[in-house]
């Protein structure tokens, strides 16, 4: 099957059941384009963690197939897999940082697993850097999880997703539980964060349309296993489907701002 | 006659049977049937979970023997199931050794053989209360502690994201601690042994004042090196048991707090029966095996 080479994730007819009966996955169809931001959204329980799972390698697909960096990951066994998983990044919902261990720790833990040539002094010295990148005070490296806030657990959640330089960086509900200035902080740091590393695609998991407004190159709809809609911010707010324009609301269309670096075409 | 026939009880009312009679037959006949059917899903379910947690076991020994090796967290595994047991174990042997010493002393003392005090508490605690109170203290203790900690693990994402670090969770968290385990539990089972001859030596030298000399002798000669053996044996297979059944279960946790909270429950209490029906089993074992290779466990 050709794959696109401008394509950095591609997804080819993807189907995915776990009874047999019921299809989680039905046929979905995507081409997340490299160097730019792809905000995936939808209701809840349309399979964008599902999908995620599956770009992750973490579930095999019923049929159909996934290009990581032109690579196909569905036959692949778990040393390949793991191999790949090193062209990632992922912040989690929560950041999910290992509570046992300090900010820096945290940082430092993908170096210790996959860059053993480095030195202690070289993994710390790199460890700093990505902290600072993501913004945190150097007076809080040394803090456990739990004395953080929650502002403070995201930064170190992306210095740890940004340790090994990876090419494909993934955010899942990065903004869900946060207030107003936190989630316009994380925004922000998404795209700075981009910005800063050419070439880096970005993946966004999101249900806040707003955030996702103001920081997507592209956007992508969910509904019951497919893609709904895959185009330009602006091509959502042009739509003319019913569970899209339900999606994007009258209210929210006032405020929506599409950012000026969204291209214009899809 | 069809299977509807044979199922439903006869409407045919004899004279003298009110209608309640055979209502209440028929809940009784429902009742009856659910809980043949539940008692059968049950004993199918617990014959899936063990096959799930003895793959899991397995698993688990294997990847300690991949690289990265876990040389690190396996110490500091030993480090928290052994050095921080020790205090608890120490303290428990003691007064186990010395409630025995005196029980067996009452006992004894009506048959005037109040010498075999010594080497009956001895046999008593190397074969099996060393190895089976080690094992409910350590699984209580340690097999909660590892629940909990991996399952909530489980329910923050952390596990998720070792596997999205390209970290093999299995190896990473359940290895070193299953290893630790097989090799903390014979050492505290050791020392569990040692303060309970300690208590005993306490209880019938200093307070009930019997002979040291005969107290040393008659112990030295009918308690042998491999009645202690068989006791550190069974230790490791209970640390087998408690380790590989409270990772499983926190591998496996599902849900928030609560989740994590019934996990660990599962796992302390199945793991505690588990060491105690594995005693059993394992004290046949070792006997038929001296036994077959002409060892005889009496002198």
């Amino acid at each position: 099957m050709e794959v696109k080479t401008d394509s950095a994730i591609s997804i080819r007819d993807l189907k995915k059941t776990f009874d047999g009966r019921e299809f989680v996955m039905n046929g979905l169809s995507l081409e997340l384009p490299r160097g730019k931001i792809t905000v995936l959204i939808g209701y809840s329980g349309t399979g964008k963690s599902v999908l995620l799972k599956h770009i992750l390698g973490l579930l095999k697909p019923t049929s159909g197939s996934i290009h990581i960096l032109g690579q196909d990951i569905t036959d692949m066994n778990t040393r390949e897999l793991t191999k790949l998983r090193n062209s990632f990044g992922m912040l989690f919902q929560y950041a999910a940082l290992f509570d046992d261990m300090s900010a820096l720790e945290n940082v430092i833990f993908p170096l210790k697993e996959h860059r053993r040539e480095l030195s202690r002094a070289q993994m710390i010295e790199t460890a700093r850097a990505r902290l600072k990148e993501s913004g945190l005070d150097e007076k809080h490296y040394n803090k456990q999880p739990s004395e953080m806030s929650g502002g403070m657990r995201k930064r170190v959640g992306l210095a740890r997703a940004l340790a090994l330089d990876p090419a494909i960086l993934i955010y899942d509900e990065p903004t869900t539980g946060l207030d107003p200035v936190l989630t316009e902080m994380v925004d922000n740091l998404i795209v700075s964060t981009h910005n800063a590393r050419k070439g880096t695609t970005s993946v966004v998991v999101s249900h806040d349309l707003y955030a996702a407004f103001r920081i997507a190159d592209y956007v992508a709809m969910l509904d019951s296993g497919r893609v709904l809609l895959h185009g330009t911010p602006q091509d959502f707010l042009d739509s003319d489907i019913d569970l899209v324009k339900r999606f994007v609301s009258k209210g929210v269309r006032k405020e929506l701002q599409v950012h000026t670096d969204a291209p214009e075409e899809k | 006659m069809s299977q509807d026939d044979i199922r439903e009880p006869s409407r045919t009312r004899p004279p003298g049977f009110s209608a309640w009679y055979f209502d209440m037959r028929d809940r009784f006949n429902r009742s009856f049937d659910g809980f043949f059917l539940w008692l059968a899903r049950s004993f199918r379910q617990f014959i899936v979970d063990i096959g799930l947690i003895a793959r899991f076991g397995i698993e688990g020994f294997k990847l300690f023997g991949t690289r990265p090796f876990r040389w690190n967290e396996l110490l500091i595994h030993m480090e928290f199931i052994g050095n921080k047991s020790v205090g608890i174990i120490m303290m428990s042997g003691l007064f186990a050794g010395m409630a025995l010493a005196y029980q067996i002393y009452l006992g004894f003392k009506i048959v005037n053989a109040t010498s075999l005090v010594g080497p009956t508490v001895g046999m008593g605690i190397t074969r099996e209360l060393g190895p089976v109170l080690t094992g409910l203290i350590v699984a209580a203790r340690a097999g909660g502690a590892m629940t909990a900690r991996i399952g909530s693990m489980r329910v923050t994402e952390q596990i998720d994201a070792l596997e999205v670090m390209g970290v093999n969770p299995l190896q990473y968290l359940v290895s070193p601690r299953l290893v630790a385990a097989v090799l903390v539990m014979p050492l505290l089972t050791g020392i569990f042994d040692f303060t309970a001859m300690f208590g005993c030596w306490l209880i019938c030298i200093k307070l009930l004042g019997m002979d040291e000399a005969a107290f040393f002798d008659r112990t030295f000669l009918w308690l042998e090196p491999f009645h202690i053996n068989e006791g550190l044996f069974k230790a490791a297979v209970f640390g087998v048991f408690f380790a590989v059944i409270c990772t499983y279960r926190g591998f496996n946790t599902k849900g928030g707090a609560e989740g994590v909270g019934t996990a660990t429950n599962r796992g302390v209490v199945l793991s505690m029966v588990m060491v105690i029906v594995a005693d059993f089993f394992l004290t046949q074992m070792i006997n038929t095996f001296y036994v077959l290779f002409g060892m005889t466990s009496w002198k």
